[in-house]
Formats: C-alpha cells, sequence, structure tokens
C-alpha cells in the first residue's frame, strides 16, 4: 500500500526539515544548524538566492536550493518566517568584563573611529531585527555570530553589492568579533522578540540587500 | 654498425621533426571577418531564426556550462571539474574583445562542428564538439543568430587550471586523431521521422551520451558503449544506462516514463536528482512535446544489454542486510513504501529503480548521504524532497541501508561496504 503522504509544505521541505527543524528551531543544543522561525521572510528569501547564486558559501546548502525556483523559495522563507518557537540561551564561553565593555559600544555606539556603526542603528534599537530584509542579532547563539562575522571577513558569506555587512565586519578589528558575540548572546531576550515594522531605521549605509526597502544613506 | 646508429637517429630526429610539424600546424581555416562572411548581418537579425535558436540553445543546455554560478547566462566563467584539472567556460555573448562579437558564422560553425576555435587551436573536448558535429548547418546558424542577439557581456575568460602535460591544447591534435570524426547524422531511412529526430537529438544536440557513457583513461567516451551507463569523471554521479530493453538500466520504462522524466523531473519510474535535475530544468521541460517523444521513442529502441556480473559481495554482506532491513523500517519506509514502491507521483519507486541498482551504488549511496530536491519545474513547481542523512547516519548505516534496498523486492544488485560510503562522504556536492 502506498505510503499516505500529507500535502504540506513541511512534507514538501523534509530536506529543510532535517536539519533547520519542522518548526525552523535549528538545532538548539550544538547551534550548527541555524535557528530559521521568525526571522523576516525577506531576509530568508535572500539568504537562499545567495546559496544559489554562490554570493554565501556552504556546499550542502547550495546543493539542496540549486534547482528551486524563487516563487518556492520565497514559499519555504515565508514558512519559517511565521514559525512562533520560544528562544533558548546558549551557553557562552568566559569572556573577560573589558571585553563585554567593548562589545556593548560597539553594539550601542559603534566606533567612529573605525568607522563602524552601531548595529542597532539598522538591526533596531530592540535588536529583535526590521522587516522585511533585517534579522535581529538577539537570541542567536555565541558561535553563530561569531562564524557569521568571521564569515563576513573571509567572503565566504557575502551578499548583493554594496555589501555593507562586509564593510562593516571588515572594519571590526579582530578581538571585536569575540566581543560583539559574547555581548549580543549574553543579552536578556526582550519580550517581544518580532522584528520591528518596515521603515523603523534609517540605516547608515547603503545595502544593496535593502534596496527598495528603506537602502540607507 | 656507426653507420647504422647514424642512420636511425637521423630517422628518430625526422620523426621528431614530423610529429612536432602536425601537432604544431594550425588546425582548419584562417578567422573570417563579418564582412567576408556568406550570411548577412541583416539575415540574422530575423526574429523567427532567432526564436529557433534559443529553442535550440535550451535543448542543447549550452547555458548550463557557460554561465557561472550566480552569473549572466551565456557569459562563461564556470570551472568545469575534470579527472585532468579544471576547464573554464567560455564567454558566448557578442562582446568583440572577450566574447564572441568578432566570431563569423564560419568560426561558430568550425567550433561546433570541427572542435576548433577562432585561434585555429584544438577546443578540449569538455565542450562536446563531439556530439554536436552532427548539427546541420541551419540549426547552427539558427544558435549562431540566437547567441549574437544577446546583450554583449564585457568578461575576460578565466584561464584553464589544467594538470601538465595535459595543459598543452596542442596534445590535443593526437587525441583528436584517436578520439575525433567529424560527421553529420545521416538519417536512416528504414525508421520513421520521429526515431531519427530523436536519433539527431540525443546523439547531436542534447549530447545525452557525453555523460551516459563510460570514458577511458584519456576521456574519451568508449564507442561500443553508446548510451551504456557511465561515471561521470570528477562529479561522482552515475549516469544510468538509457537502453529500456532487457537488462537495460531503463527496463521496463515506457516511453511515455521517459517524457514525464523530461518534462517534469519526475516519472512512475524515478525522479531525476543531481546533475539529471539540472538538464531537466534548465533544458529538456522547455524543450517540445514532439521533441521529447522523439527522444523517448528513440531511447525505446536502444538495444538490449548483457545481463551486468554481480562484484563479489563483501564479507558480511548478509549482516549488512539485515541491518539494513531496520533501517530502512525506521528512516524510509514512511516515504518509500514498505514494498519499496514510493508513493506515485511525490516519491520514487526503489524496487527496479536504475539508480539503486546501478553497477557502482554511487547514485544510492550520495541520496542518503545528501538528500536533495526533485527540481523545480513548470509542471511540479513545488516539489517534495528527501531528506539528508549524512549528519543522523555513520557509514555503517548507510552501507548497511543501501545494500538493503539493493537486494529487497525485485533488486538484485551487490551489497555495499562502509568504505564505498566514506569515499562518498567527502566528495564534493556537484
Amino acid at each position: 500500500m502506498a505510503p499516505a503522504v500529507p500535502d504540506t509544505l513541511q512534507q514538501r521541505i523534509a530536506a529543510c526539515v532535517a536539519c533547520h527543524g519542522g518548526h525552523g528551531e535549528g538545532s538548539p543544543g550544538s547551534g550548527f544548524f541555524p535557528r530559521l522561525a521568525g526571522k523576516p521572510a525577506g531576509y530568508l528569501t535572500r539568504q537562499l538566492m545567495d546559496f544559489q547564486n554562490g554570493l554565501r558559501q556552504y556546499a550542502p546548502m547550495e546543493y539542496t536550493v540549486r534547482g528551486l525556483s524563487p516563487d518556492y523559495l520565497h514559499e519555504i522563507a515565508e514558512y519559517f518566517a511565521a514559525q512562533q518557537v520560544p528562544y533558548t540561551r546558549s551557553p557562552l564561553p568566559p569572556v573577560p568584563a573589558q571585553a563585554m565593555q567593548r562589545g556593548e559600544q560597539l553594539v550601542t555606539l559603534g566606533d567612529a573611529a573605525r568607522g563602524v556603526p552601531a548595529c542597532a542603528r539598522c538591526h533596531g534599537n530592540q535588536l529583535t531585527g526590521v522587516q522585511p530584509d533585517i534579522p535581529g542579532l538577539v537570541g542567536l547563539p555565541y558561535d553563530y555570530i561569531s562564524a557569521q562575522l568571521g564569515a563576513w571577513r573571509t567572503h565566504t558569506r557575502a551578499t548583493v553589492a554594496p555589501d555593507c555587512m562586509a564593510e562593516v565586519a571588515a572594519r571590526l578589528g579582530e578581538s571585536d568579533i569575540t566581543a560583539v558575540s559574547a555581548w549580543l548572546s549574553s543579552r536578556e531576550l526582550p519580550a517581544d522578540m518580532h522584528a520591528q515594522p518596515a521603515g523603523s531605521v534609517r540605516p547608515p549605509l547603503h545595502c544593496g540587500v535593502l534596496a527598495g526597502n528603506g537602502a540607507g544613506t | 654498425m656507426k653507420r647504422l646508429l647514424r642512420v636511425l637517429s637521423l630517422a628518430f630526429v625526422l620523426a621528431l621533426v614530423l610529429l612536432t610539424c602536425w601537432l604544431l600546424h594550425p588546425l582548419g581555416h584562417v578567422p573570417v571577418s563579418h564582412g567576408e562572411s556568406a550570411v548577412s548581418e541583416a539575415s540574422l537579425r530575423d526574429p523567427a531564426l532567432i526564436a529557433r535558436g534559443a529553442a535550440l540553445a535550451v535543448a542543447g543546455d549550452c547555458a548550463a556550462c557557460h554561465t557561472a554560478q550566480g552569473g549572466v547566462p551565456f557569459a562563461g566563467g564556470r570551472l568545469l571539474p575534470t579527472p585532468f584539472g579544471s576547464i573554464a567556460t567560455t564567454n558566448l555573448t557578442p562582446d568583440r574583445a572577450t566574447g564572441l562579437g568578432d566570431w563569423s558564422f564560419e568560426d561558430f560553425w568550425q567550433a561546433l562542428h570541427s572542435g576548433i576555435g577562432r585561434q585555429r587551436e584544438p577546443l578540449y573536448p569538455a565542450f562536446p564538439y563531439t556530439s554536436y558535429t552532427l548539427l546541420t548547418r541551419d540549426d547552427a546558424l539558427a544558435i549562431y543568430a540566437y547567441l549574437q542577439s544577446l546583450q554583449p557581456v564585457h568578461r575576460t575568460d578565466i584561464p584553464n587550471e589544467l594538470a601538465f602535460p595535459y595543459s598543452i591544447r596542442r596534445l590535443l591534435v593526437a587525441w583528436r586523431a584517436l578520439h575525433f570524426r567529424e560527421g553529420t547524422y545521416r538519417p536512416d531511412p528504414k525508421r520513421t521521422a520521429q526515431w531519427n529526430r530523436g536519433a539527431y537529438l540525443v546523439q547531436g544536440l542534447a549530447h545525452c551520451n557525453e555523460c551516459h557513457a563510460p570514458r577511458d583513461a584519456l576521456g574519451a567516451v568508449m564507442p561500443d558503449r553508446f548510451l551504456a551507463g557511465g561515471e561521470i569523471p570528477a562529479q561522482h554521479w552515475y549516469a544510468p544506462d538509457l537502453s529500456t530493453q532487457a537488462n537495460g538500466g531503463l527496463a521496463g520504462w515506457h516511453a511515455q516514463d521517459i517524457v514525464d522524466l523530461l518534462k517534469t523531473g519526475q516519472s512512475a519510474r524515478g525522479t531525476a536528482f543531481g546533475p539529471m535535475a539540472d538538464v531537466v530544468r534548465q533544458s529538456t521541460q522547455h524543450m517540445d512535446d514532439a521533441d521529447l517523444h522523439a527522444m523517448a521513442d528513440y531511447l525505446s529502441m536502444l538495444p538490449s544489454r548483457q545481463l551486468p556480473v554481480s562484484p563479489a559481495a563483501p564479507p558480511d554482506a548478509a549482516r549488512l542486510v539485515q541491518q539494513g532491513k531496520d533501517v530502512y523500517r525506521q528512516r524510509c519506509a514512511d516515504c518509500h513504501g514498505a514494498d519499496g514502491h514510493g508513493a506515485p507521483g511525490t516519491y520514487p519507486s526503489l524496487d527496479g529503480n536504475v539508480s539503486v541498482v546501478e553497477p557502482g551504488a554511487i547514485n544510492a549511496i550520495r541520496m542518503v548521504l545528501l538528500g536533495g530536491f526533485a527540481p523545480s519545474t513548470v509542471a511540479n513547481p513545488r516539489p517534495y524532497s528527501m531528506p539528508p542523512y549524512a549528519q543522523q547516519l555513520d557509514d555503517a548505516e548507510v552501507a548497511a541501508v543501501v545494500s538493503y534496498i539493493r537486494q529487497a523486492w525485485g533488486n538484485h544488485a551487490g551489497a555495499v561496504s562502509p568504505q564505498d560510503v566514506g569515499r562518498y562522504r567527502h566528495t564534493p556536492e556537484d
């Protein structure tokens, strides 16, 4: 007898949920497979497209998404964006108080001397992201944030030009990645983790990913 | 004695000089300018000709290789892996400095039909002129008109990354003498027009045999193994035998199953994945139904094959198969069914599936490790997918479940060992 196969998106995208979880919860323990739940749909769609066009490099993801149409990518992104999953805190490596202070400074004020804008200028004053294209920075594991900032610097993670996160990551000092990642992942989570409404921020850099959605100045 | 030695060494030097002259001799004709061409530039602007060329370029899947990941279609820049190193694909847009802008139709025809570049150099056969040589001049002209109608893209070709001595392009003169014959498709009057159309497409434009046949140590397809299946060099996927007759890779397939797979990415007998998913998505799904039926008709009349020789079973094959049955029940049966018949239209049958029973088991091993989606096509825009098990199953478990599905139901293929799985666990995805 043929198996009864539910006609649901979750069933169709078994290849995604095997690692990212049925509701995009990721692998909270190891943090190896990022959480997707609740991230803005425009942001998730962009990531899938960047894997397709090789701007963002991770061979298993490039392989998995390469044959999918733009409409289907968008539908998959909408699915994960709509998932509501409680956030979990992940362990923080021991970081000196000085680094924590430096992290707080970078996130809330930036570093004018290095030309680094405050994270909050784009990612929102709650750091929960801004619809539809800017992801939140709180509720993410230390390992994930530091790995992504490293990837921006080595260009294994990139996006359409002008690639302002590559620019910002390149301006950070070596120890700044640890500082920012540690401070962000140590934050108490705000009660409302949803991304802020579109137009809540005026980005200080001109970013290709924000074309048409508050592209910055 | 001395005299003999002198004569011999003289003969040797003479042979060396002749060989060098032969290898270095410019091939083909001197470049033809647009002004000198027999084809007028005005005639190339005929919209009907360009439209026909666009469809032919899709059937030939030119853009698949001549487009970098994320790049402009036809502007080249993709590195094709081969056992001899990587070959960079070229810019086919009509940019004068970096593309085909200065190429006349005569130059283009010489590349397509004879495998000779505009500098009179032999082209590497990663460019499948070995198949394209069968194209008619009319079809080549339409493709040329289409490529010349594209927006020019200024993109300088990147260099090949070939190992010595394969980096010496002139050695291809010897390769060509051994492995390449120019030709044109000659219709077989004893066959139907549909069969002949299918043969022309399969053998020529769609260049199916470039993947679906084994290659020898010098990278040439083996002439006596036409469409008999083979591992795609440096890609580590197996392109199946395409015979639908006894012992063929597609034994039991009806012509409609072939049409379905080429049109939608799925069929009652199997689903396209890996490199074939790309072929379906970019090329065959867009082809005329009549052409797909012609290809299926032609493939349906390929000869039967000899019964394959079963490889020696690993020492603990029986235990592996038993263990694999448990893995299958836990991980696979929900979708592929306890009877291995899959869910029609959704999940492929594994019973009699060529990618399960093919000689090397590469495809089955890699599908278990990588999972993945069927291609998004017009007919199947939201495909179902298979989870990757690389993170969840170790080499022994993958070997067990692959050994099981190769011997369950009506399947009678050899078991695989954990070492076989280990080999493919870390091969690049494409």
